[in-house]
C-alpha cells in the first residue's frame, strides 16, 4: 500500500429537502488501501458513495479522486473509477460477454486489449464457461461477479462496492471476498466498499463507522476494538439483579443486560473467569468468553447494534417489488 | 466529438440487438397493422365508397400508407420504454455513470428506437401485393427514408418524455393518452381534405399527418387517385418532419443531459 492518497473527502454535505443524509464527512483512502464504510442502512453510506462517483451533487463541501474533483471534473472522476451498485445493474437481455463488451465500448477501451482484457476479467470471477449466456438465467452470486468484473473492465483507480455481498448466501459471500482479496493483490487497484455485516468489515484494512450521516470512528478493525477496552464477558447467574450490583461493586465494571445475559468487558479474560468464578461459586450457571467484535465497537460507540432484521425486510421488498413488474 | 459518435453507437446497437432477441414483441407488432388492415381496411371499404373518379382505386390502397404510418407510430412511441424499463431495472445508473455526454444517449436511444421502428414498417412493406399496391426498388427505397425520418421524429419526442417518468406505468398512461390523438389525426383513415374546417386545424398540428402524407406520396405516385390521397407536395412534407425531428430529438438530449 502506497502513502498516495486517492480518495480525499473534505467536510462532504448532502441534504434531500429537511433530511440532511450526509452531514459533514472527511477522511482519506489511501492507493491499494480496502476501505469500508460501516452503519446501519440510512446511515449515509450510498448517498455518500453517489457523491464520490458523481452521480449526486453535494450539498456542501467537495471530494478529490484520482486527483479529479467531483464537483468540477465529473468525466475525470468517472473514468477513475469502477462502481458495483447495491442493486443489480445488468441487461438481463444481453450474455454476459455482450454485457461486457457493452461496457468497454462505453468507456472506450482500445480494441486491440479489449479481448484479453475481457477473458481476464471473465477468468478472474470464473465466469468464462458461462459468458454466452442470457444474464437473466445467472444466480445472484453470478450476476454480482459479473457486475464485479465489469466494474475492472475499464482498469479503474478505485473500484466502489456498494453492499457487495447483500442478499447473497454466506458461501458466495466468502466467495466475493476471495475474489476483493485477490483484485487488490493482483491490481493493485484500491477499493472502497459499504456493509453492514460486521463480520465483513473485519475484511478491510481500514473502516469508517457511519451513523447518521457522520463518521463516528475510523481505523483499523484491531484499532476499532481496542476501543472496547478488553475481552467481553457474558455471565448468567441464579439472580441476574444481584449479580449485576455485585459486579459493579467487586469489579467497578459498566454492565450491560443483553437477553438473559449479563456483559461487561475486561482486560485478559481468561485470568478473570477463574476469579469471577471463585467470587460468584455456586451462584453460577454460564460464562462466555470472547474477544471484543465490531458489533460492540458499534454498540459502544452508539448505544445501538446494527439489526439485521430491517435490512432483510428491504431485501425482501426490493425482491418482491422485481418480481411484480418482471418483463 | 469522437466519445459522442462512439456513446451514439453503442446504445444504438443494444437496442437493435435487444429487438432482435424479441421475437414475440416483432410479431405482436406486426400482428397489429396486419389486423387493422385486413379487418378494418377491408370492412370499412365494403361499406364506403371514395369519392374519386378512378375506377379500382380501392379503400385499402388509401390506408395501407396510413397503416404504414400507424405502425411506426406505434412502435417508436414504445420503443423508449425501454428508457423507463433501464431506470426501474437499473441498467440506466450503468449508462449514466460512464464518462460519457448524456446528450449522446439520448442520442443512440432515438436512433436505436427509429431503427427498429423502421425495419417493422419495412416489414410491412411485403404486404404491398395483398392491397394491390406495386411498389419498385426505387419507391422502398424512398420509403424506407421516410420511414426512418417519422420515426426519429416520434422516437425523439419519446425519448424527451421517458427521459421525466419514474415508472412504466406511468410512461404507458402518458402514451397512450398523446397516442390515440396522433393516431386518428394523422389522416390514415380519411384525407385531411375531407375532414371538417376546425378539424383540419388539428390535423396539422400533428406531425404524424405529415409522414403519412409523404409515404402516400411516394406509394401512390403513379395511381390514378393521386390527386385525391395527397394533400401537400413531398418536399414540404420531408421539410416538417425534419424540422420536428430536430427540435424533438434537442429537447431530449437537453432532458437527458439535465436528470441527476
Amino acid at each position: 500500500m502506497s502513502e498516495r492518497v486517492i480518495i480525499d473527502v473534505q467536510g462532504l454535505v448532502r441534504r434531500f429537502g429537511e433530511l440532511e443524509a450526509v452531514r459533514g464527512v472527511t477522511f482519506q483512502v489511501r492507493e491499494g488501501e480496502i476501505f469500508g464504510f460501516l452503519g446501519p442502512n440510512g446511515a449515509g453510506k450510498t448517498t455518500t458513495i453517489k457523491m464520490l462517483a458523481t452521480l449526486l451533487r453535494p450539498t456542501a463541501g467537495t471530494a478529490l479522486l484520482n486527483g479529479y474533483d467531483i464537483r468540477t471534473d465529473p468525466d475525470g472522476v468517472r473514468r477513475s473509477i469502477g462502481l458495483v451498485f447495491q442493486d443489480p445493474s445488468l441487461d438481463e437481455r444481453l450474455t454476459a460477454r455482450e454485457n461486457l463488451e457493452f461496457h468497454a465500448l462505453l468507456y472506450g477501451v482500445e480494441a486491440g486489449e479489449r479481448e484479453a482484457r475481457l477473458r481476464r476479467v471473465l477468468a478472474m470471477v470464473e465466469l468464462e464457461d458461462r459468458q454466452h449466456h442470457l444474464v437473466k438465467t445467472f444466480s445472484g452470486g453470478m450476476k454480482r461477479r459479473l457486475e464485479i468484473a465489469r466494474g475492472l473492465l475499464h482498469y479503474p483507480a478505485v473500484l466502489f462496492l456498494d453492499e457487495p455481498t447483500i442478499g447473497l448466501d454466506p458461501q458466495t459471500r466468502s466467495h466475493i471476498w476471495s475474489y476483493i482479496h485477490q483484485l487488490r493483490r493482483q491490481e493493485g487497484i484500491t477499493i472502497f466498499l459499504t456493509t453492514h455485516y460486521m463480520e465483513e468489515a473485519e475484511n478491510c484494512d481500514r473502516i469508517a463507522i457511519i451513523d447518521h450521516g457522520q463518521i463516528v470512528a475510523l481505523d483499523t478493525p484491531d484499532g476499532l476494538k481496542s476501543l472496547v477496552g478488553g475481552d467481553v464477558i457474558t455471565v448468567r447467574t441464579t439472580d441476574q439483579a444481584w449479580a449485576r450490583e455485585e459486579i459493579r461493586r467487586l469489579y467497578g465494571r459498566e454492565v450491560v443486560e443483553e437477553d438473559d445475559l449479563l456483559r461487561f468487558e475486561v482486560e485478559r479474560g481468561e485470568e478473570f473467569i477463574p476469579r469471577l468464578a471463585a467470587d460468584f461459586a455456586g451462584r453460577l450457571l454460564s460464562v462466555g468468553l470472547r474477544r471484543p467484535t465490531l458489533d460492540d465497537v458499534f454498540l459502544k460507540l452508539t448505544g445501538r447494534a446494527i439489526r439485521q432484521e430491517e435490512v432483510s425486510a428491504t431485501d425482501r421488498m426490493r425482491e418482491h417489488h422485481r418480481r411484480r413488474f418482471h418483463r | 466529438m469522437k466519445t459522442f459518435l462512439r456513446t451514439v453507437y453503442v446504445i444504438w446497437l443494444r437496442e437493435v440487438k435487444r429487438f432482435y432477441r424479441e421475437r414475440s414483441r416483432i410479431l405482436g407488432m406486426i400482428g397489429q397493422p396486419l389486423l387493422y388492415l385486413l379487418v378494418m381496411g377491408n370492412g370499412l371499404s365494403a361499406t364506403f365508397r371514395l369519392p374519386v373518379p378512378a375506377p379500382g382505386f380501392t379503400y385499402l390502397e388509401f390506408m395501407y400508407p396510413g397503416i404504414i404510418g400507424m405502425s411506426i407510430l406505434f412502435t417508436a412511441m414504445f420503443s423508449s420504454i425501454s428508457i423507463v424499463w433501464d431506470r426501474e431495472f437499473g441498467f440506466l445508473k450503468e449508462v449514466l455513470v460512464a464518462p460519457v455526454p448524456r446528450a449522446a444517449i439520448a442520442a443512440g436511444k432515438a436512433l436505436g428506437g427509429s431503427t427498429t421502428a423502421a425495419l417493422q414498417g419495412a416489414i410491412l412493406l411485403i404486404l404491398a401485393p395483398l392491397v394491390g399496391v406495386k411498389l419498385g426498388l426505387w419507391t422502398v427505397f424512398q420509403v424506407l427514408l421516410i420511414m426512418v425520418l417519422l420515426a426519429f421524429a416520434v422516437t425523439s419526442f419519446g425519448t424527451f418524455i421517458a427521459a421525466r417518468m419514474e415508472s412504466v406505468e406511468s410512461f404507458q398512461m402518458v402514451m397512450s393518452f398523446l397516442i390515440m390523438p396522433l393516431f386518428m389525426l394523422s389522416g390514415a383513415f380519411f384525407p385531411l381534405r375531407s375532414a371538417p374546417a376546425w378539424m383540419q386545424g388539428l390535423m396539422r398540428l400533428d406531425p404524424v399527418l405529415y409522414g403519412v402524407d409523404a409515404l402516400r406520396n411516394v406509394i401512390l405516385a403513379d395511381s390514378p387517385a393521386r390527386s385525391f390521397a395527397v394533400q401537400y407536395a413531398l418536399g414540404y412534407d420531408l421539410a416538417v418532419l425534419a424540422g420536428v425531428a430536430v427540435v424533438m430529438i434537442l429537447l431530449g438530449m437537453q432532458a437527458f443531459a439535465r436528470a441527476e
